[in-house]
């Protein structure tokens, strides 16, 4: 089957400033596919691009075989899109904003099923305005299926939402995927990536820096695996006189850097000869984050900070 | 365009302001404030003696002086004796704003002593009651008097009365305020209905992400335009037959009812629902399309002629009233409910229909859904 959308050296300028600069990425029908990237990246602009909502400067677009900016009519009929913080009209409840968005699609789902699948349906009746953060996501999430599309566009759809409400949007992706639906996800949260996403694409100023599974990035840009050890410095000072590997000692453990799972069986075996006293032992591996951070930047106070040291754009 | 669309968002549409008391109350409920407010201001000016401008045409005789100082102690009527040039009372009376006006004919005094009936005319402008109720009791009680007084000294006994009067409708209409205030109501919810509300909306569900949510179904921009001016439209009737009901009903406004006003109320919600969507569409922020909307509305919701006629106004306001588009949808207005004016009201109407088409033009060129 084609890929749900085919993007080749697409570039955004606004003015001189490339906000896009030649990126291109395929997303297989069926998957979940998560663009990943600091604020200021390009995440969103790309989003608004593959919708059609926005022009872009070059490059080749496609979105089940169309082309957003010049088809958008009949590609909004199969994509079902959750922007950013969803608002809608204040006084309108969630079953008649289903209503009002069959009729103008004109397609009839089941407005009770629509809303017991995103668990909205004690709030059925209750008006925009008294929704909470996670319930307005919900019906977010709910009017997007409402045209039954085949590719699913979630613009960060958990950001700001408690654990509970996440794991319910999780839950739908996961069934959307289920359906064989495409679905086109955009995140801060490297965690949902790893968890959801089949393949991730890592997107830093304009440019795509890693792309490929979750794991395939990790095995690529992670850094080596490591043994950990809850020990003292006296457990680090003997496997550093007996072993070549690297012993970096971190607060109540210490950790030794693995060329190969060998090393961790022959390191442990010679711990337990020593006597010396160690409590526990587990290997860790990088995750996306560490790789994340590692390729675009690093987290002060919560703040994502690019690569060059400068706090990245604030919007995106 | 599709009906369907555009009637699953008028009900949307529809749901949401009845479901906001705020702007409910702005469009149907303060302006009845409003005309009840003004009204009981301004209905009841207090009964002063009307005054009874009177043309005497025997004006040497002793009966006819008699007959007149008669009628000034009745103290509903002051007599002030006047000399038309035209010879003609009921014009006069109308070109000078007067209700109420007596003419005595030749002979009068001759006739009454002779015991000749004879009658006076009186000129009554039944739309103004009061002075009309004042001048018709003080003539009949003079006259009775007169009667009376005739009988008594008549030589053949019989008791028939000697003078009678004529009474006369003066060929034009006098207006008092609430009668302006209705269709200037009326204007006023033409007015700020649409521009207070298109103002917010356009500005808001542009930050929101509405309209790009929106853009992102089968609704078009076209379609949801259209809804918009359907909705204004049929609050502006509502806002009409609230208006004019409580107008007539409650203050006994003296407006005809006219199928000529219905294409102001056309016409207007559609120029003023595309004024505010341009202030939206400029403005960067709600905040300051609140404030665009705001300098817009204001002068127009005072200066257009919504609480006091136009006319009344010095000349260089008059100029400034004659810029405003809202000037125009109220004078036609005035010109159909009041005067029955159909080729001023029609002037007004081009001149309305011009700058709505001209608004809405501007509006549908810079109001965008999307980003770019």
């Amino acid at each position: 089957m084609a890929d749900a959308i085919v993007v080749e050296g697409l570039t955004k300028n606004y003015g001189s400033l490339a906000a896009i600069d030649n990126i291109s990425f395929r997303v297989p029908p069926g998957s979940v596919f998560a663009f990943l990237g600091p604020n200021g990246a390009g995440k969103t602009t790309t989003t608004e691009i593959l919708e059609g909502l926005r022009a872009r400067s070059k490059g080749s677009v496609r979105v089940l075989g169309l082309d957003p900016w010049g088809e958008g009519r009949p590609l909004h009929r199969q994509i079902g899109v959750i922007p950013q913080d969803f608002r809608f009209f204040e006084k309108i409840t969630p079953r008649e904003s289903i209503d009002y968005y069959s009729t103008l699609f004109g397609t009839h789902p089941d407005p009770a099923a629509l809303l017991e699948r995103v668990k909205l349906s004690d709030k059925a009746n209750s008006r925009f305005d008294t929704l909470s953060g996670g319930q307005k996501q919900k019906l977010g999430l709910a009017l997007s299926l409402v045209n039954d599309p085949r590719i699913c566009f979630l613009d960060e759809p958990t950001t700001g939402l408690d654990p509970t409400a996440r794991r319910a949007i999780w839950d739908v992706v996961r069934e959307l995927r289920r359906e064989g639906r495409t679905v086109f996800l955009t995140t801060h949260y490297l965690e949902e990536a790893e968890i959801l996403a089949d393949r991730v694409a890592i997107i830093n100023h304009g440019q795509i820096v890693a792309a490929g599974s979750p794991a395939e990035i990790i095995d690529r840009l992670g850094g080596p695996a490591r043994l950990r050890i809850v020990a003292g410095s006296d457990v680090a000072d003997f496997v550093r006189s007996r072993f070549p590997n690297e012993v970096r000692r971190e607060g109540d453990h210490i950790d030794v850097v693995l060329r190969d799972r060998e090393d961790a069986l022959a390191i442990l075996e010679a711990v337990q000869a020593s006597r010396l006293a160690w409590t526990g032992f587990t290997t860790v591996r990088d995750t996306l984050e560490d790789v994340f951070v590692r390729l675009v930047g690093r987290m002060d106070d919560g703040v994502l900070k690019s690569s060059d040291g400068t706090a990245a754009g604030a919007s995106t | 365009m599709n009906g369907r669309r555009i009637l699953a968002d008028l009900k949307v549409t529809a749901r949401g302001y009845l479901r906001n008391p705020i702007a409910l109350f702005f469009s149907l409920i303060f302006p009845l404030i409003l005309i009840l407010l003004f009204g009981l201001i301004f209905a009841n000016t207090g009964a002063t003696a009307a005054t009874l401008y009177t043309e005497n045409f025997d004006h040497a005789s002793p009966v006819s002086q008699e007959f007149l100082s008669g009628l000034n102690q009745t103290h509903l009527v002051t007599v002030q004796v006047i000399n038309t040039s035209t010879g003609n009372l009921s014009v006069w009376l109308g070109q000078n704003d007067n209700p109420v006006g007596l003419v005595i004919p030749a002979g009068f005094g001759q006739n009454y002593t002779q015991h000749i009936a004879t009658n006076v005319t009186l000129y009554v402008n039944p739309q103004d009651a009061g002075a009309a109720g004042s001048a018709e009791g003080a003539v009949q009680a003079v006259e009775n008097e007169f009667n009376l007084h005739a009988a008594c000294q008549s030589t053949n006994g019989t008791c028939s009365p000697v003078l009678g009067y004529i009474p006369q409708s003066v060929g034009k209409t006098y207006f008092t305020y609430i009668d302006y205030l209705v269709p200037g109501l009326i204007g006023f919810s033409i007015l700020t209905s649409p521009m207070f509300s298109m103002v917010d909306v356009t500005s808001s569900y542009r930050k929101e992400g509405i309209f790009r949510q929106l853009s992102l179904t089968p609704l078009t921009r076209d379609e949801w335009l259209a809804s918009r001016v359907i909705w204004y439209t049929i609050l502006t009737f509502l806002a009409a037959a609230i208006m004019l009901g409580f107008g007539i009903g409650v203050f006994g406004a003296k407006v005809t009812i006219s199928v000529w006003m219905v294409p102001f109320l056309l016409v207007g919600p559609l120029l003023f629902v595309s004024l505010g969507m341009l202030a939206g569409s400029i403005a960067r922020t709600p905040e300051s399309a609140a404030v665009i909307g705001n300098i817009i509305t204001f002068p127009m919701m005072f200066l257009a002629g919504t609480f006091f006629p136009v006319s009344e106004f010095s000349p260089g306001l008059q100029v400034v009233a004659k810029v405003l588009p809202l000037y125009y949808v109220i004078d036609g207005m005035n010109q159909v409910l009041l005067f029955q004016n159909y080729a001023r009201a029609l002037t007004d109407f081009v001149i309305v229909l011009g700058i709505a088409v001209v608004f809405f033009a501007a509006a549908v060129y810079l109001f965008r859904w999307k980003g770019e």
